[in-house]
């Protein structure tokens, strides 16, 4: 059995395992003006557990991944990542902990400005010494996993939508993050692709003992990687399980959701 | 009308809040420089952009400027046997007034109104938020380094200014009230001061601070979508426009007591 406080190696130097509750939320309710997005989310997330969030738009899934990273300030309750409360920790305590925690944007979020090859390298060439050639053989690599061979020199206004995903997910685990949180990393990208996303952020989890928490809709991908799933519905939790509990259940809101069902506890 | 005094009030708080961040913005960034967070490549390529690119717009416009006020005061000061006087008169304006204000606000209305675009561009996009996440500060990447290179380019720019005002002054004295170059350039070496001159480019430094700090708030502070820049854009220039003007005045007063 692995040494579970033996140090990690990575690109950006020997790090410290996570704690085993990497990341907890106790009661975290965020609301916009007179608008509740979250009323009262309460979940812990083990050490390399790969927790994946459904449910309809707007019930909050992103909500929950930015006030994590954060980048949303809580309205109350709790959000606790590796032993730190993300709301009390200065911009310098949140940055060092923001060096082990990767973000994949919905819609990509790449540097305009910047090459490919310039976004995967970023995060390398802000936080690390490497020499400028293993920065570069890095980058070949993470853009050769998913399948962007080759293109480190085009801009990411050349890229089509699905490949500017695909350089945002490269951009992610370039670090080797031990915290990722990827908001809908397959949504738009096709089966052999979305597989081969979902196969990496397993490989992330087996190398690094990475934590995960994944929003998506596609149900094949989430019963591969969840340990649990975890559904929300209006802000509020509605089923938190594996994904074996959730092909069984009988709760109303996953079995709609499940089955696509237009009618059912879940008002479209 | 209690709809009327609210919607004063909302006027008010939004001009306060946005004073107030632009105010911690400029700390938050005097923190990046003071810990040497420089980012000279950045700021090298900002200087080039900001600066270099806006220097034929601003010759332009305060080359006309100082063309202007010597068709002005040229005609009248020969009228009353001071035409000896034209291009003192015509340097102490631009050295100290038109040159540093209008190539302020020449800067704000090219680079200024691009920081803020481009920044609010970058927010909307989330790219603003990938780069927190990748652990890189906004405000040390993209902020720091526009505003050393408006502190550098904005005096330089007004060096530039405050001389081509003067030539264009010096063509149009002499072509509309026959008054020699000689003349002309010998009364602005004798009436103006070197003070003149540096407290002019210290009230530009100010300036392009100003401008600096109030079109990166602006940016990082867009609203959603396009509308969101573009709104955004539009303040950042009108703003940038009243500061200048209001901290011109105010220098100005303590530069005159001074001299």
């Amino acid at each position: 059995m692995a040494d579970s406080t033996a140090k990690v190696h990575t690109v950006m130097g020997e790090r410290e395992p996570l704690k085993d509750d990497a990341i907890v939320i106790e009661h975290l309710k965020i609301a916009f003006g007179p608008k509740e997005i979250l009323k009262d989310l309460t979940f812990t997330v083990k050490r390399g557990e790969v927790l994946v969030l459904m449910g309809l738009s707007g019930t909050g899934k992103s909500t929950t991944l930015r006030a994590i990273a954060g980048l949303l300030k809580p309205t109350s309750g709790r959000v606790i990542v590796n032993g730190h409360s993300i709301p009390d920790l200065t911009s310098l305590e949140l940055e060092a902990l923001r060096r082990r925690i990767g973000f994949c944007f919905q819609h990509g979020a790449l540097f305009d400005s910047m090459t490919v090859g310039e976004n995967v390298a970023f995060g390398l060439r802000e936080h690390t010494k490497l020499p400028e050639e293993e920065i570069q053989r890095i980058v070949a690599e993470k853009l050769s996993i998913v399948d962007l061979e080759g293109m480190e020199h085009l801009y990411p206004s050349q890229l089509s939508g699905g490949m500017q995903k695909r350089a945002s997910f490269a951009r992610t685990i370039a670090t080797d993050p031990d915290i990722v949180l990827y908001d809908e990393p397959t949504t738009g990208l096709d089966p052999i692709i979305s597989r081969v996303i979902n196969e990496l952020i397993l490989d992330l989890q087996r190398r690094l003992k990475a934590t995960s928490l994944v929003i998506t809709h596609d149900l094949k991908g989430a019963y591969l990687i969840a340990d649990k799933i975890l559904m929300l519905h209006q802000g509020l939790p509605v089923f938190l399980g594996t994904p074996n509990e959730f092909q069984t259940t009988t709760d109303p809101h996953v079995v709609q959701f499940r089955e696509g069902e237009m009618v059912g506890p879940i008002r479209v | 009308m209690i709809a009327f005094f609210e919607a004063i009030g909302r006027y008010v708080i939004s001009i306060l809040e946005t004073i107030g961040g632009c105010v911690r913005l400029f700390i938050e960034t005097f923190g990046f420089l003071v810990r040497g967070h420089w980012r000279p490549s950045l700021t090298v390529m900002q200087m080039s952009f900001l600066g270099v690119n806006s220097l034929m717009i601003v010759l332009m416009t305060t080359t006309f400027a100082g063309m202007v006020i010597a068709l002005q005061l040229a005609h009248v000061a020969v009228q009353y046997g001071v035409g000896k006087m034209v291009g003192g008169s015509a340097s102490l304006a631009m050295t100290r007034e038109l040159g540093p204000m209008l190539t302020a606000i020449v800067v704000a209305g090219r680079a200024g109104s691009a920081i803020t675009a481009e920044i609010g561009s970058m927010k909307v996009t989330e790219q603003i938020d990938a780069m927190k996440m990748l652990a890189v500060s906004p405000t040390g990447y993209l902020v720091v380094p526009r505003l050393l290179a408006m502190l550098i380019m904005v005096p330089i720019l007004t060096l530039f200014s405050d001389i081509s005002g003067l030539i264009g002054g010096s063509v149009v004295a002499f072509e509309n009230a026959g008054i020699p170059y000689l003349v002309f350039w010998d009364s602005v070496r004798q009436l103006t001061l070197m003070s003149d001159l540096t407290l002019g480019l210290f009230k530009s430094m100010i300036f392009g601070i100003q401008v600096a700090i109030i079109s990166c708030y602006q940016g990082l502070n867009a609203g959603r979508g396009a509308a969101g820049v573009g709104q955004a854009t539009t303040s950042s220039v009108v703003m940038s426009m009243v500061v200048v003007f209001i901290t011109n005045f105010i220098l100005s007063s303590l530069m005159f007591q001074v001299n």
